[in-house]
């Protein structure tokens, strides 16, 4: 237990450094020793689950289940690869005139802020304190959307703010009727701990939860970046830094994601109807669908992307929502390559920006021939998050249509289609990026590509063997959520 | 139901869901933004009202502390903030036309009605007093995302953001006489944050198109140009 209350402690003394020693010339290497030792603590965290099984701490305060220990493990993980990639990016940014001293002060204190929101609605074991760190991460990083202070990024962080505040609301009047529901079967103070509601599923009023459960789906459904819920989040990703756009995609979409099944799994217990898969399962569907073809549009690099994340966070809605132990056994393995790809495209995003000088995609050309290492790093990520094998989206997006061709055979054209117009509009606009000849003045920067090999090589192992002991979790979480075991 | 029944802290609690749901409206209404301001502060004291109330008659202490904070919050702090953003920005004698009101108003009463059908298989097993706090909450709710929908300027914006936090904590204390002192401590340290950061943002717009018309903030969209 003392694992779980050190990764909440060591970003909350990194929030309070970063704020007094921030504009420290070493503060990006800090920042990754930080994350450095989280990632520790959260390995060690993961080691004690596997010996001993859920951990409950003794105020109940907090559960670490299977269903969140490798979320866990890898939000720390995905948090110190991007924090190596964003010392010499923010470096950089300053160094061209886009930052201060005290805007940087600003970004690493509330990375770590960020950091913290996200292990707080992991760990929590409250279905309130959970809501609050949601919202908590949706104000540490509103004033990061906005750090370079052009009018574009203002606009972006108000629309983030003004859409993600009122979406969330959403959420905490879902939190008040399941307290309702639950107050109504006594235990006062600890009703709104999961683990005493999982335990009482049975005795919640169905139709309080029925209830409940459409705002949170609506509330965190706005933070998962559900069409038509979904205006904020391409705005928000192409206009903040880079690093910023490969946790947000990479961390807060999962973890939004992962409040929603929490919820589920306590409103399926009650109702024993499929209402709240069904209603996930037609947001995932036209999510998929409207951002698979929103992709051709885009001008923006980041905002092809990040209609990308919004793309997979639709198909994994959809397949937490199916149930049934093979679609939740995909969907637990589409969260984790998932998140591990689009930071890894991300990063490489950043440096070909700053190769190029713009984020515009008609102005980015020749990247294998100025830098090869950023050229081959997006397509390689381009060709990971578009669902090729041997790479490990494939395996879970394969799982996924194996079990829609299970259960809902009709829906299988569907999901072909949607994958079919995601792989072009991806490819027409990263062919021409990384191919073809260099403008005259283009030059090489000076990046750091580790972070991006090694997601992407983790990637390729998920999809060729998964690790005994991460099939073990993902088949522990599975018989959580689904009721039974996968395979 | 009939009110004369019931015992006098579910007839005080009707009245204060009817006078919270009559400020929702007014503010809907109010083209005038330090009248909005002010009717919302009005609110905010309905709401530390009500959750003394609750406090003292269900031996509830901890309650005692949320009306503190919903009146130090909502009564003091943010009126005072949204307030002297407004005079400073020299906007206090600007109206705001609004589009149709007798419209807008309808609407507004037909997301009242809404609320009460959406929440009505609950009657089944809840007292009918929830019925009505919970479909008020519901309601100002509601009300509060019509308010940003059809005002234009920031300050209203925020109005209407933080009347939902209001809608939410009526609900919280009528329904389940508050949450876990945890959550509830936490969601007073998220509005006050919110508010902190609406501070903040203010400025920012201000300089970046130097007003706070939310409609000029239109730069970011999907149609080409």
């Amino acid at each position: 237990m003392i694992a779980a209350y050190l990764v909440l402690l060591i970003p909350l003394i990194g929030i309070v450094f970063f704020a007094f020693a921030g504009h420290r010339a070493d503060t990006g290497r800090i920042n990754v020793r930080f994350n450095a030792i989280c990632l520790l603590a959260t390995v060690w965290l993961a080691i004690n689950v596997l010996n001993d099984g859920t951990i409950l701490s003794a105020n109940k305060a907090f559960l670490i289940d299977s269903f969140n220990v490798y979320l866990i493990v890898l939000t720390a993980f995905v948090g110190f690869t991007t924090s190596i990639f964003s010392a010499p990016y923010m470096a950089h940014e300053k160094d061209i005139g886009r930052l201060t001293d005290k805007r940087l002060k600003l970004y690493y204190s509330m990375y770590q802020g960020f950091m913290l929101a996200m292990y707080l609605v992991l760990t929590t074991n409250n279905m309130g304190t959970m809501w609050v760190a949601m919202e908590g991460a949706t104000l540490a990083t509103v004033l990061l959307v906005s750090l370079y202070r052009t009018p574009e990024s203002i606009e972006a962080a108000w629309k983030y703010f003004i859409l993600c505040g009122v979406g969330i609301a959403q959420a905490l009047f879902g939190t008040i009727l399941l307290y309702y529901a639950a107050a109504q079967i006594g235990d006062g103070e600890n009703a709104l701990l999961w683990s005493v509601l999982y335990d009482n599923t049975e005795k919640l009023n169905p139709e309080v939860l029925e209830i409940a459960f459409v705002f949170l789906l609506i509330g965190y459904g706005t933070k998962i970046g559900l069409v038509p819920l979904h205006n904020w989040l391409p705005d928000a990703h192409s206009e903040g830094p880079t690093p910023m756009s490969a946790v947000l995609s990479g961390l807060l979409l999962n973890d939004a994601l992962y409040a929603v099944v929490r919820n589920k799994m306590l409103v399926d217990g009650a109702t024993h109807s499929n209402m709240a898969g069904y209603l996930m399962m037609g947001f995932g569907l036209l999510s998929f669908l409207v951002a698979a073809l929103f992709l051709h549009r885009q001008k923006d690099i980041k905002r092809l992307f990040s209609y990308s994340s919004i793309e997979h966070m639709g198909l994994m809605t959809f397949a937490f929502g199916m149930g049934g132990p093979l679609a939740t056994f995909a969907a637990l393995l589409h969260m984790t390559v998932h998140s591990l790809t689009k930071s890894a495209i991300f990063v490489t995003v950043g440096h070909a920006s700053q190769i190029a000088g713009t984020q515009s995609m008609d102005k980015i050309r020749g990247l294998i021939k100025t830098q090869p290492r950023v050229g081959w790093g997006l397509l390689i990520g381009t060709i990971a998050i578009a669902g090729f094998p041997p790479f490990g989206v494939f395996t879970s997006e394969f799982l996924v249509l194996l079990a829609t061709m299970h259960n809902y055979p009709w829906l299988a054209p569907l999901l072909l289609l949607g994958i079919g117009i995601a792989f072009a509009g991806l490819f027409r606009h990263i062919q021409p990026m990384v191919y073809g000849e260099k403008p005259e003045h283009q030059q090489p920067i000076k990046a750091n590509l580790w972070p991006v090999m090694i997601h992407l090589a983790l990637v390729l192992w998920l999809g060729l063997a998964i690790p005994g002991f991460l099939a073990h979790w993902f088949s522990q979480a599975t018989l959580l959520i689904s009721g039974s075991a996968p395979l | 139901m009939n009110i004369e029944q019931q015992d006098l802290y579910t007839q005080a609690i009707l009245s204060l869901a009817a006078l919270v749901g009559l400020t929702s409206f007014l503010m809907l209404g109010q083209s005038r933004l330090l009248r909005l301001i002010f009717v919302f502060a009005m609110q905010g004291s309905l709401l530390a009202l009500t959750a003394g109330l609750a406090a003292y008659s269900q031996a509830n202490h901890h309650l005692y502390i949320s009306a503190v904070m919903t009146l130090m919050l909502k009564v003091i702090f943010i009126p005072w903030m949204l307030r002297r953003e407004v005079i400073q920005m020299n906007t206090q004698r600007d109206i705001e036309t609004l589009k149709n009101k007798t419209l807008l108003m309808l609407g507004g009463a037909s997301l009242m009605v809404f609320s009460y059908w959406v929440l009505h298989p609950i009657v089944h097993t809840s007292p009918a007093i929830m019925l009505n706090a919970l479909a008020v909450s519901l309601s100002v709710v509601l009300l509060g995302m019509l308010l940003m929908i059809t005002h234009r300027q920031a300050v209203a914006h925020v109005v209407g953001f933080m009347s939902i936090e209001n809608g939410l904590f009526f609900a919280a204390i009528v329904a389940t006489n508050g949450m876990p002192m945890v959550v509830e401590l936490g969601i007073a340290f998220d509005v006050l944050v919110a508010a902190v950061l609406f501070g903040i943002f203010f400025f920012h717009i201000r300089t970046s198109i130097d007003s706070l018309d939310v409609d000029k903030l239109n730069r970011l969209n999907e149609v080409d140009k």
